[in-house]
């Protein structure tokens, strides 16, 4: 007897239909197509951070649900800091986390069970997978809460300790991200420090780090120094291993990635491309980037990017451009007349759509998750690829969301630098200055099915124009012309 | 870093590598020769990764696993195992007293057969281009891994150790069933002599053991393995192939469970000689799925999983099975490019170029516009790290695909792999038994086309059509 999940009584088996967006085979039964949710977790995952204040465990929270949001499981954190202020209003001193403030106490318990509801919420009713519950937890009591509350719904805990001594690090820590809190926006940066060490103190005396013997059961990952060291403990499943993988893969040494395209299109004359490579390795120079690295895909243009810089280039499969299927080197306007129906449904659902024989933008993404914990393991590193992959590595380092990924701008011959700061990326777009294509098209305003009769005029979005065009937007910050 | 400008005018028109399909700056370039072609080259300097810990805690069965997928994934590894040098050294193993800390010329023997790997580990990177050897010994005491890590300083390799912790006596218990009984030491001795005689084996290594310490040895880099599993100490990985190390020990575990590999029943493009496509299940096909079902629920497998691809036949296959199955893109068979759906005569008759250079080396052949068996390699590896972590699955998957998920578990080399047989309507039951795999095939006795085409003995490019054809198999 098979023990899983259901068995059909029924003896004829069901019939399969492709679905035409996903072309993905599914029973169906009567018309009626079952629904299969793909999912990497059977109960929803609750994971628990534990530390000192200043310890990097908001770091981490949103790195980590970024990254799992990236690879398609729903993933939201809830950090108490935020629920305490709406809470309090006004942060007025360190006092209110005196372990002795019973009135600071109650507060900061309602607001963890609020913290806790929504995540409740999130995990039950909305269809969320795995949530991050961001806060000092730094007692074993009130990990005991967390951990009833989690038993009581059926969701798995995780917890996730940083630990760390070392005050260069600590200090590094609040600069960057405690100066800007809300907590200290009318302090100068003297008072700011003072208040924010007596801070810490308060949680000193009662923290209880997971202890190996009295919390043998929990599954639980410490993380110390950085980094430097990791305690494991009874990973229970996928999404716990790869939680864990992806851990002890980051770091937080500065760095910069800088993403491009390759040199341009077949239209474009050899000439052409050795000036943007001239001017890339210009600015490269500039830059004066220690041990950089080049990555490239096996697709020949960007291999001939690399080889004008001059330098040693790695190249790596899963950077290969959208696999197009039967659409491979055809021009938009082409696929609109051989496959309008296709061209449809790819302005539907971007992300998901996938082209016959070929990949979807969702396929793209599960193809480049080795490069990006590769990216996260390195330090400076320029990737030369394509427009579909350079969405893709884009959307996980901004946070883009599967929507907005397939229509972000990656125009030709920009670099974009990304240096990772405080919880998010800092974005500097340089456009190296050669007559450019604008391969980018924008989502068109009308996706409705019906294959439109005489070529559907009204509906053809706009054609790739052949003028020179500025990416802005988007990633929305700085700007810069470099001209070579 | 000093970027280089390309002074000479002319630019350099790239090539690409036939075989590969890789595009190099010129055709003598070492480019070329690279092994792993999808992925880039992650190993600098050779890496030993040194086990450690007392008798029948599953150091070999780790450093044989990781070898396996060390190799597999195209990266050159070599197991080192001491024992089998001291087997070679004293000939004839008599009992625990050679292990005896106060036998001073068994000491000498051990010291000895310790230097000899170690040299052979020196000679595998410098002469044989291996980049990670594993070094297969207890390696109990900080003078012993102080000696190697003074070798591997002076030759500039990296060090990582894996030490195993255990005192659950039953796993302890298992473990010396499971391999130590059928170990060429206790080849005359019966069972409980040799469980005996291995438990004061053991003794003798206790009181000298001192396990990787967290504060005298916080330099180092290593994984501490505890209770096979429940728990890990991981402390400095130093870099990419250390770090997917770790990741692979913590995934594997020993629970008995069995794997079935499967194809889907025959399709209607098999009938006709096609590779490739996406065609559904000719009736035969599906006469197999519905005999698969009966099969399965023969076996009796607690909590079975079933993983199909993204491809009609495979699914089709397990619908008829009745319960929930998972669809993997990875599992999809191999993408043969320009020649998909074609037959194989025409494919000689369009591509012979391509048919013989396909011939010559199966294995790292890319079809034009499609994959390589390499490819498939590095696109299943996370497929291969999930069935490490299940227990009973069932894999309804393609020819391709079932030769290199094979290879992993029989440990098959990059040539043999691409000639596997994996015929349809046969159902391959692996077992992990001791430090192998034991294989049963049961064919479900539905007849179905064979797709397997065996290397022809002529790979010329220049041979005729006859010669490259000798060994299609029949079809429509």
């Amino acid at each position: 007897m098979l023990d899983n999940g259901e068995l059909v009584l029924d003896t004829s088996p069901r019939e399969l239909t492709q679905n035409p967006l996903r072309k993905i085979w599914l029973p169906c039964r009567n018309g009626h197509i079952a629904q299969r949710r793909v999912c990497m977790t059977n109960c929803p995952t609750l994971i628990v951070t534990v530390g000192l204040p200043a310890r990097g465990k908001t770091y981490i929270s949103k790195k980590l649900t970024r990254y799992l949001n990236w690879i398609g499981v729903p993933t939201k954190e809830f950090n108490v800091g935020q629920y305490r202020r709406e809470c309090l209003k006004i942060y007025k001193s360190f006092e209110f986390f005196r372990p002795d403030n019973e009135e600071g106490l109650k507060i900061r318990r309602q607001c963890a069970l609020a913290a806790l509801n929504d995540v409740r919420q999130y995990l039950s009713v909305e269809g969320g997978q795995v949530a991050v519950f961001d806060a000092t937890n730094t007692t074993r009591e009130r990990r005991g809460t967390i951990v009833k509350f989690a038993e009581q719904n059926d969701f798995k805990v995780f917890f996730v300790e940083s630990v760390c001594e070392d005050p260069d690090v600590i200090a590094q820590n609040i600069v960057q991200v405690k100066l800007g809190s809300p907590d200290y926006i009318h302090c100068n940066t003297e008072e700011a420090i003072e208040d924010f060490m007596k801070r810490i103190k308060c949680y000193e005396s009662s923290y209880q780090p997971l202890d190996e013997a009295l919390d043998r059961d929990l599954s639980y990952i410490t993380i110390m120094d950085v980094g430097r060291r990791y305690l494991v403990n009874r990973v229970l499943d996928h999404i716990q291993s790869r939680i864990v993988y992806y851990l002890m893969n980051i770091h937080i040494t500065p760095r910069s990635i800088y993403l491009c395209r390759h040199a341009g299109s077949q239209v474009m004359t050899d000439k052409k491309q050795m000036q943007f490579a001239r001017s890339l390795m210009k600015f490269i120079q500039e830059q004066n980037i220690k041990d950089l690295k080049v990555w490239t895909s096996q697709m020949k243009r960007t291999i001939q990017t690399a080889e004008c810089l001059g330098v040693p280039y790695e190249q790596w499969k899963p950077l290969n451009e959208i696999d197009a299927g039967v659409c491979e080197e055809m021009m938009y306007e082409e696929i609109q007349e051989h496959y309008p129906l296709e061209f449809a449904l790819r302005d539907q659902d971007k992300y998901r759509y996938r082209y016959p024989k070929g990949e979807s933008y969702e396929d793209l993404v599960q193809r480049l998750e080795p490069v990006i914990m590769e990216l996260e393991r390195q330090e400076n590193v320029l990737v030369i690829c394509h427009q579909a992959v350079m969405r893709c590595l884009l959307a996980y380092f901004l946070d883009k969301s599967a929507d907005e990924l397939p229509y972000l701008k990656c125009p030709l011959h920009t670099v974009l630098k990304l240096t990772p700061m405080a919880y998010g990326c800092k974005v500097e777009s340089v456009c190296l200055s050669v007559d450019a294509v604008n391969t980018h098209r924008d989502r068109p305003e009308l996706v409705d099915m019906k294959p439109a009769v005489g070529g559907g005029e009204e509906r053809r979005a706009a054609p790739p124009a052949r003028t020179r065009r500025w990416s802005r937007s988007g990633h929305g910050l700085v700007s810069t012309r470099f001209d070579a | 870093m000093a970027l280089t400008v390309n002074t000479s005018s002319e630019q350099k028109t790239l090539t690409q590598a036939p075989l590969l399909k890789i595009w190099v700056p010129w055709m003598g370039c070492n480019l070329n020769r690279r092994r792993g072609s999808a992925v880039p080259q992650f190993c600098n300097s050779p890496t030993m990764i040194v086990m450690v810990g007392l008798p029948a805690r599953g150091k070999t069965y780790i450093s044989k696993k990781l070898t396996h997928y060390l190799n597999w994934i195209g990266v050159p590894t070599k197991m080192f195992n001491v024992g089998q040098y001291r087997r070679e050294a004293v000939k004839i193993y008599k009992n625990f007293e050679f292990f005896k800390p106060d036998n001073e010329d068994a000491m000498r023997i051990r010291k000895a057969c310790a230097a000899a790997a170690l040299k052979d580990v020196a000679a595998y990177f410098a002469k044989e281009h291996g980049q990670v050897a594993v070094f297969d010994a207890t390696n109990t005491t900080r003078e012993r891994r102080a000696v190697i890590l003074s070798v591997a300083k002076e030759k500039g390799y990296k060090v990582f150790f894996v030490e195993s912790i255990c005192d659950d006596p039953e796993i302890i218990a298992e473990n010396i069933k499971q391999v130590k009984f059928g170990s060429p030491d206790y080849v005359d001795r019966d069972i409980d002599e040799a469980m005996e005689d291995f438990v004061q084996r053991i003794e003798c290594y206790k009181a000298s053991y001192m396990s990787i310490d967290d504060e005298r040895d916080r330099r180092l880099s290593y994984i501490k393995i505890f209770d096979v599993g429940s728990r890990y100490v991981v402390n400095r990985v130093q870099d990419h192939i250390q770090s997917r190390i770790v990741y692979y020990l913590m995934n594997i575990h020993v629970t008995p469970r069995s794997i079935y590999l499967s194809r889907h029943g025959e399709s209607e493009l098999n009938l006709l000689g096609r590779i490739g496509g996406d065609s559904g299940l000719s009736p035969r096909g599906q006469k197999y799925a519905n005999t698969l079902a009966t099969f399965i629920k023969s076996q009796t497998i607690k909590d079975l999983k079933v993983w199909t691809s993204h491809m009609k036949r495979t699914v089709q296959t397990a619908e008829a099975l009745g319960v929930q199955y998972e669809q993997w893109k990875a599992l999809n068979e191999i993408d043969a490019g320009v020649c998909e759906e074609l037959t194989y005569e025409e494919i000689q008759e369009n591509f012979p170029d391509e048919f013989a250079l396909r011939d010559q080396d199966k294995y790292r052949y890319r079809y034009p516009k499609g994959e390589s068996y390499e490819d498939l390699v590095h696109r299943l590896e996370p497929v291969i790290m999930e069935l490490e972590r299940q227990e009973n699955v069932l894999v309804i998957c393609h020819q391709a695909i079932m030769r290199c998920l094979l290879a992993y578990f029989l440990d098959k080399p990059a040539d043999e792999l691409p000639y596997l047989r994996c015929p349809l309507h046969t159902v391959l039951k692996l077992t992990p038994i001791a430090y192998g795999c034991k294989v049963e095939s049961f064919f479900l006795n539905i007849e179905a086309v064979n797709t397997h085409r065996e290397r022809p003995l002529n790979v010329n490019i220049n041979r005729n059509p006859e010669e490259a054809l000798l060994t299609v198999p029949d079809h429509i």
